[in-house]
């Protein structure tokens, strides 16, 4: 810092605004790792759950999709495939 | 058993070839065996930054082809005892590293080895996925600078997901991280982001920071590993960090600006 600086309109400190954008984008970015985890394990949970009924359904017949709609909305979207009636029984 | 070490960014330029060199030189001066690998296939410079590049013969992915043996390939430091290169291929694509083949050569290295420091290429494909998915141990190489510290953010990010380490559920790649291009004046005005900062965003464990030197680009005309200037602010700080990967603990240094004098600090400067 010299002297001339002083007299030099302050502007706002650039390294701050860095940290503030990073700290955004990382607690994203491990926000949505843990979410995919979070999610397949729940898909491991709702196959146990379905097996105890339908025997034959196979892990590939869950899908399962989390979508950010808003800022305030998340839809949960459950695909289950179910098998033929006959070989379930 | 090797301790296998990868070193990765996400992002090119930030000086993982640099460090991959300097580490890999470093152990084998404290006596380790040590070899580094070049997983840059199709664009390799390690050779370049040790000063090996005339005596490529053979490459990486020749051994994983069983064109050639480890014996044949293997590129020998002359300034240094225990240390070795093996170099990537210049003429393939990343592709050529499969899973098995990689795997084959790692468990050969770590037979006679103590480290196996593997220089990832930037990005997040193949061939850097195929660098950190052996790993021990990682160190993550960021410069102070928000592209940077995101892709680094990212890297930890399949670290943590997508290793053999996390596959498997073993125990998780141990991260360290490596700032690199380190400006204190810059921080000091605040244009630059600090190592608390950094720390404090990726929230990982400090295993050195080397500042933004002349010392860097001097080494790598010469195809010397900056850690054997060891005059060079650099060469100190790649000093202290293998220090701390040997689990000692060395305080910081180069860490804060150099002191102006009175007519700097009226005038600048």
């Amino acid at each position: 810092m010299s002297l001339m600086d002083y007299f030099k309109p302050k502007k706002t400190n650039a390294a701050s605004q860095a940290k503030e954008r990073l700290q955004i984008i990382v607690a994203q970015r491990r926000r949505a790792d843990s979410q995919s985890e979070n999610l397949s394990a729940l898909e491991k949970d709702i196959l146990e759950v379905i097996r105890k009924y339908y025997m034959n359904v196979e892990e590939s017949a869950i899908q399962l999709h989390l979508e950010q709609k808003e800022e305030d909305i998340s839809v949960l979207e459950l695909n289950v495939t179910l098998p033929d009636d006959k070989e379930s029984k | 058993m090797a301790r296998i070490i990868v070193v990765t960014s996400g992002k090119g330029g930030v000086g993982k070839t640099t460090s991959s060199a300097a580490i890999g030189t470093g152990l084998a001066l404290k006596g380790h065996k040590t070899v580094i690998v070049d997983f840059d296939v199709g664009l390799r410079n390690l050779d370049l930054i040790m000063g090996v590049e005339r005596r490529v013969v053979y490459d990486f992915v020749n051994v994983i082809n069983g064109e050639s043996n480890l014996n044949q390939t293997l590129i020998k430091d002359k300034r240094v005892e225990g240390l070795y290169i093996l170099p990537a291929s210049q003429t393939r694509d990343k592709e050529a590293l499969t899973k098995e083949g990689v795997q084959k050569v790692l468990d050969e290295l770590s037979e006679t080895f103590d480290y196996i420091i593997c220089d990832s290429p930037a990005g997040i494909e193949q061939g850097a996925l195929m660098a950190l998915y052996f790993a021990d141990e990682a160190i993550v190489v960021t410069n102070p600078e928000v592209s940077s510290v995101r892709d680094s953010d990212r890297i930890l990010g399949i670290l943590a997901s997508r290793s053999k380490r996390a596959e498997e559920g073993l125990e998780p790649v141990k991260e360290h991280l490596l700032l690199t291009r380190y400006n204190p004046e810059r921080v000091e005005r605040g244009d630059m982001l600090s190592v608390e900062d950094v720390c404090e965003i990726l929230a990982i464990k400090m295993i050195g920071v080397i500042p933004e030197s002349q010392a860097v680009l001097r080494a790598s005309n010469v195809g010397e590993p900056v850690i054997l200037d060891e005059n060079s602010d650099a060469g100190q700080a790649y000093l202290d960090t293998i220090e701390r990967l040997m689990g000692n603990e060395v305080e910081y240094r180069f860490l804060s600006g150099e002191k102006k004098g009175l007519f700097k600090r009226l005038f600048g400067g």
